[in-house]
């Protein structure tokens, strides 16, 4: 058997695959959260718990109301998007001309309320999302089992990630997002309503981080506490990838999640720290990340 | 002479008297109340298996025992130690201080334990640990002031991966939380495999805590071992069996063995991913008439079913009032003396005895995880296998650290 | 008497002020020493060392305008060090145990400074944030620490060798004096020409460069001074609960440092010391009562009227009323 530095290449490639749809995973909600920095400059600390009441929102729609895993991929970020409006509306507008630490601050209160409160209602165990009926088991590719659910994810996630990118720069209204993000004033003068913009955005790019909790419910125990470990997580592959780059966000979550593949095979002990060095070295040689501008 | 005679003769009765009252005043109940503090995790992690329903176990134990010891009200305060040792060892240490708590119970992770315990034994009082696994508690760590009550990580290796190696499930992949317990149960493990004619072939340490276990189970299939053994706890195991279902470990024809799996871990799951799970406990619910009785007076208090340490809660804290109220007295080293001669047996230990260094044995239970299709209900949860005898569940004292143990 | 004569009207509203602040802090002082006699020691210990936690890091945050994501690091540090040494050599006293303790949060106040201050605004924050996380994982894998476990049955010891901290209210004494040390740098670098170019420097950087100012000396020097007294308020916390655990390196005490300067008012000398005082009252109150399951919902709210309606937190506003109304 062919070994890859005292690994089988049967193994080593199952690794990377797996490192692959972790990474699909972080591409997504670091895309949330790119999208959000560049218009509205707010560092969301809330994404964690977006992602987790979009996990939530899919639970309790089964739960109570009958709503299946199809249609909560569509509801749940809608349902989840709105609540992200409003927040926008009442909390996050009165801050916009602040510094961008008071953002980071009443994100990170808000954190605290959501995932607090939900503690006191459904506990931390966290209760199982069961795997659609459509998704269910396996195929036994040549070097590992591959649930087909995990390849969904993967699909899914590149699909969502790919069209997003496809908005932004590709599309009218997505021109409009730039042109917004470089010069907010401007914009209103031709006419463009740019609080309706950034209103829209900030649920946009919390509708990102509700359909991964959509994804995640049948992979993860849905509690309250799973976006919080998280964030910090997200929060690193946004900063490697320069904040505020779309693609950078998506290149470097598949890139983060395939370098943290690699360190649970070779040193496993590191794999929550990895990313922050990464962080560190990206952060001394590339100021403003791989893909950002320098200001 | 005879008025000196007189004068003498009462003073020395005077003084008797003050002696004796003295001497009563020491046997008697501290500032005349019972004090018993609740320490556990009330918002994170460890909320489900103590948490509130520990809280309310103890409560129920103190109504049932009438609320008062000879006449001494029994007072209950509680506080939440957010799994922080200091917040642990801060809260105690101003129960002691400030309000005189005779018992402290609870007590969840296990860096709060040994951060109390040591309060506790600095200022000699009772702590009644139920919640942590750590056998190092009673080990390493014993002191005369605490008590380890429902179960501890020796037994748990013990009893399952003793009885995973006799159904042939000879070779292991540890995967492991990558800290001190995890180590522990890890080490315990191992020698009870091997022990037992089996051999321990790979294993890997993961982060602590870590969400996606896809790529160690991976590697736990690749390893060829017949049993993956899970050295964690709380959400870890959930998620590694979560994702072993994902992956087909089982279908592939490999075993789970859950080292640590509470009741609330299997009820979250579900029957349908933790189904066939081998796994040890010191009690369950629905053991016998006597546990189902009291699991039904908690269910309707809290709508959820007791895990083992919710109900050891309420045992030992009657045991501990019975002591109190045999001995007329709430003296830590009066109270633990009874309470070691008592046998104790009720609806939670049976053939139960409190040893020298503080560990409390008990009959353990080896209990598999019921498939959908045998559970009638949403509790519904557990076969219980066998029965390890209460002498042969525990760390033998003859290996003990304990400074208490005469070796 | 010839003296104030010769004073100018601005020179005199000076001196008018030093005497009012002075009487102020005396005012303080007392109320400090008299505190242990109606308020319970431990927890004011507690006040006490989250508040020095607070100050230094209100330090870096108020007047030198950086955001640190990960002072934890330093206050764990501090507390690691002095707990190992002083648990495993037991002829080392207390003050020394702290001294080498905050020396040790300065060395890695020094190696992590040197490579923060070259980044800006938010990636300033995330690489103390990450520089953190690395020092998390160092301390759960160092056998020294215990790792989950943590550091436990530190001796108080006896101070210079033969002053048993053992009783609470020593040991406050003691914990007090430490503060007043430490509260004393922190108000001498703000008031002294060096806080004068650090607030020129968190104003208008650029500007402070073309005037000639090695900006990132400065900047270092706030950044080692501020890891400095987070170590020396680990080192005591260490000291005062006997114990060290991972709760101190974690990224959520880095969070909680900030709610408590914020909330108490950023860039204002007492600020952190009445946020620090309110959070852990907080904490404390909230943890016992029925109320306990909610303290993080609690502690979300607190953040978010803060930011939303006090930004200059409750010193801050204090400040500005009095300044309204007063002047």
């Amino acid at each position: 058997m062919m070994m890859i530095f005292g690994v089988p290449l049967a193994v080593f490639m199952g690794q990377l695959m797996l490192g692959l749809i972790n990474g699909a995973f972080y591409a997504l909600l670091s895309l949330g959260l790119a999208v959000i920095f560049g218009l509205l400059k707010i560092v969301n600390f809330a994404h964690g718990a977006m992602y987790m009441l979009g996990a939530f929102a899919t639970l309790l729609g089964m739960r109570y109301l009958g709503i299946n895993y199809w249609a909560a991929l569509l509801l749940a970020p809608l349902v989840v998007g709105l609540f992200g409006m409003v927040i926008e509306r009442l909390m996050l507008r009165r801050i916009g001309h602040l510094d961008h630490l008071y953002g980071l601050l009443l994100t990170f209160g808000l954190a605290l309320i959501f995932e607090g409160t939900l503690v006191n209602f459904f506990g931390v165990s966290g209760a199982r999302y069961p795997t659609p009926e459509a998704l269910q088991g396996g195929f036994q590719t040549g070097f590992m089992f591959l649930p087909v659910y995990r390849a969904w994810v993967l699909l899914a996630a590149l699909v969502v990630c790919l069209g997003t990118w496809f908005i932004i720069e590709r599309t009218r209204l997505g021109a409009y997002l730039r042109a917004g993000t470089e010069n907010p004033a401007l914009m209103q003068s031709f006419g463009v309503n740019v609080p309706l913009l950034i209103t829209l955005t900030y649920g946009f790019g919390v509708a990102l981080a509700a359909f991964a909790g959509v994804l995640a419910a049948p992979l993860y125990p849905v509690s309250p506490t799973m976006g919080s470990n998280l964030l910090i997580v997200v929060f690193a592959v946004v900063v490697i990838g320069g904040m505020g780059s779309i693609l950078g966000a998506i290149l470097t979550g598949l890139g983060m999640g395939l370098i943290e593949g690699l360190t649970k095979v070779y040193y496993p002990e590191a794999a929550n720290t990895v990313i922050f060095l990464v962080m560190i070295l990206v952060l001394m040689l590339r100021p403003a990340g791989l893909f950002g501008k320098e200001a | 002479m005879t008025f000196i005679k007189k004068t003498l003769a009462s003073s020395i009765a005077i003084a008797a008297a003050t002696a004796l009252a003295a001497t009563t005043a020491q046997a008697e109940i501290s500032d005349g109340e019972v004090r018993i503090g609740y320490l556990a995790d009330m918002s994170g992690t460890y909320r489900d298996l103590a948490g509130p329903g520990g809280l309310e176990a103890l409560r129920m134990a103190v109504e049932d025992f009438g609320g008062s010891v000879n006449g001494a009200p029994i007072e209950i305060f509680s506080a939440d130690d957010r799994n922080s040792a200091d917040v642990g060892a801060n809260t105690v240490r101003e129960w002691v201080d400030t309000r005189n708590v005779d018992m402290v119970a609870g007590m969840v992770a296990s860096s709060v334990t040994i951060a109390v315990t040591n309060v506790l034994k600095e200022n000699d009082k009772l702590g009644i640990v139920s919640g942590s696994a750590a056998s190092s508690i009673t080990n390493e760590h014993c002191s005369p002031n605490h008590i380890h009550w429902v179960y501890d990580t020796y037994p748990l290796a013990n009893g399952t991966a003793w009885a995973v190696v006799q159904q042939g499930g000879d070779t292991w992949f540890m995967l492991t939380a990558d800290y001190a317990f995890g180590h522990a149960l890890e080490g315990d493990v191992t020698r009870v495999v091997e022990e037992s004619g089996g051999e321990v072939v790979g294993g890997v340490r993961h982060p602590f805590p870590t969400d996606d276990f896809s790529s160690y189970i991976l590697q736990a299939q690749g390893s060829g071992a017949k049993v993956i053994g899970l050295a964690n706890a709380g959400a870890d195991t959930v998620n590694a069996i979560n994702t072993a279902s994902q992956f087909g470990v089982v279908e592939a024809g490999q075993q789970l063995a859950g080292l640590l799996v509470f009741l609330n871990d299997v009820h979250a799951m579900g029957l349908e991913t933790t189904q066939g799970l081998l796994l040890t406990t010191g009690w369950y619910w629905d053991m016998d008439e006597e546990a189902r009785a009291w699991a039904e007076r908690y269910y309707e208090r809290m709508e959820r079913m007791p895990t083992m340490v919710q109900a050891g809660v309420y045992s030992s804290t009657m045991h501990y009032l019975q002591a109190v109220e045999a001995t007329g007295s709430d003296d830590t080293a009066t109270v633990r003396k009874y309470m070691m001669e008592q046998p104790i047996n009720d609806f939670f230990a049976r053939n139960g005895r409190l040893r020298e260094d503080g560990r409390m044995v008990h009959d353990m239970y080896l209990a598999q995880v019921k498939s959908p299709a045998d559970s009638t209900g949403e509790w519904d949860l557990y076969e219980i296998l066998a029965t390890i005898p209460a002498e042969e569940a525990y760390r033998p004292l003859s290996e003990s650290q304990c400074n208490l143990v005469q070796n | 008497m010839a003296t104030t004569q010769t004073l100018t009207p601005v020179m005199e509203r000076q001196r008018r002020a030093n005497m009012r602040r002075n009487a102020f802090y005396l005012v303080l002082i007392v109320v400090g020493l008299l505190a242990p006699f109606v308020a319970y020691p431990v927890f004011l210990m507690k006040v006490l060392c989250f508040a020095l936690f607070a100050c230094a890091f209100n330090l870096l945050l108020g007047y030198a305008g950086l955001l640190s994501f990960g002072h934890a690091a330093f206050l764990a540090t501090g507390g690691y060090v002095t707990g190992y040494l002083l648990s495993s050599y037991p002829g080392l006293t207390p003050e020394l145990g702290i001294l080498i303790g905050t020396g040790a949060a300065v060395v890695l106040g020094v190696a992590f400074g040197a490579l923060a201050i070259r980044r800006q605004g938010i990636y300033f924050a995330m690489v103390t944030l990450a520089l953190a996380q690395l020092m998390f994982f160092f301390y759960i894998q160092a056998p020294f620490t215990g790792g989950e476990d943590g550091l436990h049955g530190v001796p108080r010891g006896d101070l210079f060798g033969f002053i048993s901290l053992r009783s609470n209210l020593a040991m406050y004494y003691f914990v007090f004096a430490i503060f007043l040390i430490g509260f004393a740098i922190v108000q001498r670098a703000v008031h002294s020409p060096f806080g004068q170019v650090l607030k020129a420097i968190r104003e208008n950087e650029p500007r402070a460069l073309s005037l000639g100012y090695n900006v990132d000396a400065y900047k270092l020097l706030a950044f080692v001074i501020s890891a400095g007294l987070a170590g020396l308020a680990g080192s005591t916390k260490t000291i005062v609960f006997q114990l060290a655990s991972l709760t101190d390196a974690h990224w959520h005490m880095s969070g909680e440092v900030i709610l408590m300067t914020l909330l108490g008012g950023v860039g204002t000398l007492f600020g952190p010391i009445v946020g620090a005082g309110l959070v852990v009252s907080l904490q404390h109150v909230l943890a016992q009562s029925p109320l306990g399951n909610w303290v993080s919902v609690i502690l979300g709210l607190i953040f978010v009227i803060c930011v939303l309606s006090f930004r200059s937190g409750i010193v801050g506003e204090i400040n500005k009323m009095y300044r309204k109304n007063f002047k």
